[in-house]
């Protein structure tokens, strides 16, 4: 275990076969689905899936790297919706670049503090992030009068628009949702960065012992997820173009419950981006499904709820497994 | 009421802050509970007979957080007839959702400093029964708004508006903006188990003239009552049946989501849009053809209403009690046949909030 280009292998290893257990969950729905519904199974439906799946599913990006390293961030969502209303209040007097970057730089900011006491000063994440969430919410709701802000068609909905393909529409907010994917499943799988993310989940210790900054990678990873918080601020107003400080309140749960879902390790060091696509997609098609089908969504938060005590005892059972 | 349903949804949003905000203030429930002197013996009739009308008394009013406008609205009204009948105010309100403690200990206090009379908006219908007993003992009147305790009786009388009657405007406006069409009803619900979002659902059906097994019924989704939420409930609704042609919505931030939904889809021409609040933000909504319908409620009249309550109390002893409807207005330019409703123009001016 203290070897770990050797654990490191066996990671990889388990990505693949990781990803066959929600991949097959996520068949199974589309199947039972299509079969008891005459609406389900079409194009549009699956593109409205899609794009229903973009918010959350950036989220549960930056929260997959944080997790990764055995830490949990439930702050995301607050980050990204006061990432919103600081575009939103800029792009109001004119300058939407600005907001853009700025909206930026506050979610970046806010993932560097959340880093710092993190990395630093070795506090547990999980009630550093419980602080600034309440704290982030309670900035939205000053910054706005706790009234949701209008957002002009344009730039800032860009992410809403897209392209047809026979009768498919992909927006702009699923191809960036994709490409966040590939581009961090690359990052994680192939670069030293990626190694390290993993090393550090593992076990902290082991890594400090083979040279690796612990700190500094723990840092990085709390900033680059919230840049890519700011990428959801972005597709979040153009599937709706407001900036509401009351809204996704409840994205922080429901990014860890597309991570868990999709099979990365809440104890850390194992999992990955691909694993969060598909628990995303998951989460999704249960409720688009249940919904055309006319069951009371109650059970839709059940079914949600078993998968994701289904998903943690695979986990332990590999954990197990693995020692 | 636009902040029930907030404050329940931070309740139930299930983020784990809440978790720790409830086992605190169970805490604060015990710790209060226990101590709790139950022999101040204050009756009644003593206080009936109390003061000359000319001297002036101090009136709580304790509120919920602040940063929704539909509090602040309702608390200013309270405060400004305080003032109007030459009264003292001291005012509380809860700093976050469901911080029923805030309100606990902000009572406490007002029976310490010995007021005339309490409003309260409780911030949960249960943590307050047990202090607002304790004010009554000491012969304080103790008036909810807005929302009531459970029993109800456990205050004196509670000023609020009729969701039921609410409902049943939306219900019967949408059945006659359908006209001889062959109604696709669709619903945008709230959590069902919460008192309000329950009362909107059963006057919608009732006014429309529906059972909750009616074929007319198409589809029902649960929402947070917010934009994004409702957005998303309707697009699914929209996918499994592109031909509904009424919408109830809990509330109206979830009815303007749902209408992103709708235009997305091209159809703003088919659905008759019905909602519920009154708030300036609904009812440019309705200006702007989003919305067919909402029901106005009246945030400043409970607040009147409530004050005048205690005033009548203290001048002549005669207590209010039950449940008192503070009343509810339909907003739309497309008024119908047999149903009062105001035009926009004159909900712009009652509006409340933003």
């Amino acid at each position: 275990m203290t070897d770990p280009k050797g654990s490191v292998d066996r990671l990889r290893g388990f990505l693949t076969t990781q990803v066959a257990g929600p991949l097959a969950a996520l068949l199974v729905a589309i199947v039972v689905f299509s079969a008891t519904t005459d609406t389900f199974l079409n194009p549009a439906n699956f593109s409205l899936m899609l794009q229903q799946s973009v918010v959350i599913g950036t989220l549960a990006i930056g929260q997959t790297l944080i997790i990764l390293t055995a830490g949990i961030d439930l702050a995301n969502g607050a980050i990204m919706v006061l990432g919103t209303i600081v575009i939103a209040q800029f792009a109001l007097d004119g300058n939407i670049v600005l907001g853009l970057m700025l909206g930026m730089l506050a979610c970046a900011a806010a993932g560097a503090l959340n880093g710092m006491i993190v990395a630093k000063w070795k506090l547990p994440p999980f009630i550093v992030t419980l602080g600034t969430l309440t704290v982030l919410t309670a900035t939205a709701r000053l910054m706005t009068d706790s009234q949701s802000l209008p957002v002009e068609r344009g730039l800032l909905t860009v992410m809403g628009q897209g392209f047809s393909v026979a009768g498919f529409t992909v927006s702009w907010g699923v191809v960036t949702w994709l490409a966040l994917t590939a581009g961090f499943a690359y990052a994680l799988g192939r670069t030293a960065w990626g190694t390290h993310v993993y090393a550090v989940g593992d076990s902290p210790n082991a890594a400090k012992l083979n040279g690796i900054k612990v700190d500094r990678v723990l840092f990085s990873v709390y900033v680059v997820a919230g840049l890519v918080y700011a990428v959801g601020a972005w597709l979040a107003m153009g599937r709706t173009p407001i900036a509401d400080p009351s809204a996704y309140q409840t994205a922080n749960l429901d990014s860890i419950t597309a991570v868990v879902i999709g099979g990365t390790s809440l104890f850390g060091g194992r999992g990955g981006v691909v694993g969060t696509l598909i628990g995303t997609l998951i989460v999704v098609v249960l409720q688009n499904g249940l919904t055309q089908a006319g069951i009371n969504s109650l059970y839709q938060q059940i079914a949600t709820g078993a998968l994701v005590v289904v998903a943690v005892l695979v986990d332990q059972i590999i954990r197990r497994k693995d020692r | 009421m636009k902040l029930r349903q907030t404050r329940a949804m931070h309740r139930w949003s299930a983020f784990v802050g809440s978790a720790v905000v409830v086992s605190s203030l169970a805490l604060v429930g015990c710790s209060t509970g226990t101590p709790a002197p139950s022999g101040t013996p204050t009756s009644g009739t003593q206080t009936a007979t109390q003061p000359p009308a000319a001297e002036t008394y101090t009136i709580g009013i304790v509120e919920q957080q602040l940063a929704n406008p539909f509090f602040a609205k309702l608390q200013q009204a309270a405060v400004d007839a305080a003032k109007a009948a030459g009264l003292e105010v001291t005012t509380a309100e809860s700093k976050t959702a469901g911080d029923s403690a805030t309100q606990v200990d902000a009572i406490e206090n007002m029976i310490a400093r010995g007021v005339k009379g309490i409003v309260l908006d409780p911030a949960n219908a249960t943590a307050l029964v047990d202090v607002v007993q304790r004010a009554r003992d000491a012969g304080i009147l103790v008036v909810t708004v807005n929302t009531s305790l459970e029993p109800v009786d456990a205050a004196d009388a509670s000023f609020e508006t009729d969701n039921l009657a609410g409902g049943r405007l939306m219900g019967q406006w949408a059945k006659a903006a359908l006209g001889d069409q062959e109604p696709r009803v669709a619903m945008l619900d709230y959590d069902l188990s919460d008192k309000t979002a329950a009362a909107r659902h059963n006057g919608f059906l009732e006014g429309f003239g529906l059972t909750e097994d009616s074929p007319e019924i198409v589809g029902t989704a649960l929402t947070k009552s917010n934009v994004e939420t409702g957005q998303t409930a309707m697009e699914n609704l929209l996918s499994a049946h592109p031909d509904i042609n009424a919408l109830y919505t809990i509330n109206e931030p979830a009815a303007q989501g749902a209408f992103i939904a709708i235009s997305n889809a091209g159809k703003q021409e088919q659905i008759a849009i019905t909602s519920i609040d009154g708030s300036c933000s609904g009812v440019q909504s309705v200006v702007d053809g989003e919305i067919g319908a909402t029901v106005m409620q009246f945030p400043s009249r409970m607040g009147e209403l409530a004050v005048q309550a205690i005033v009548d109390y203290v001048e002549s002893g005669t207590k209010p009690s039950g449940v008192i409807d503070s009343g509810t207005a339909l907003i739309t330019d497309r008024p119908v046949e047999g149903i009062e409703s105001h035009d926009t123009a004159w909900g712009l001016q009652n509006c409340w909030g933003e």
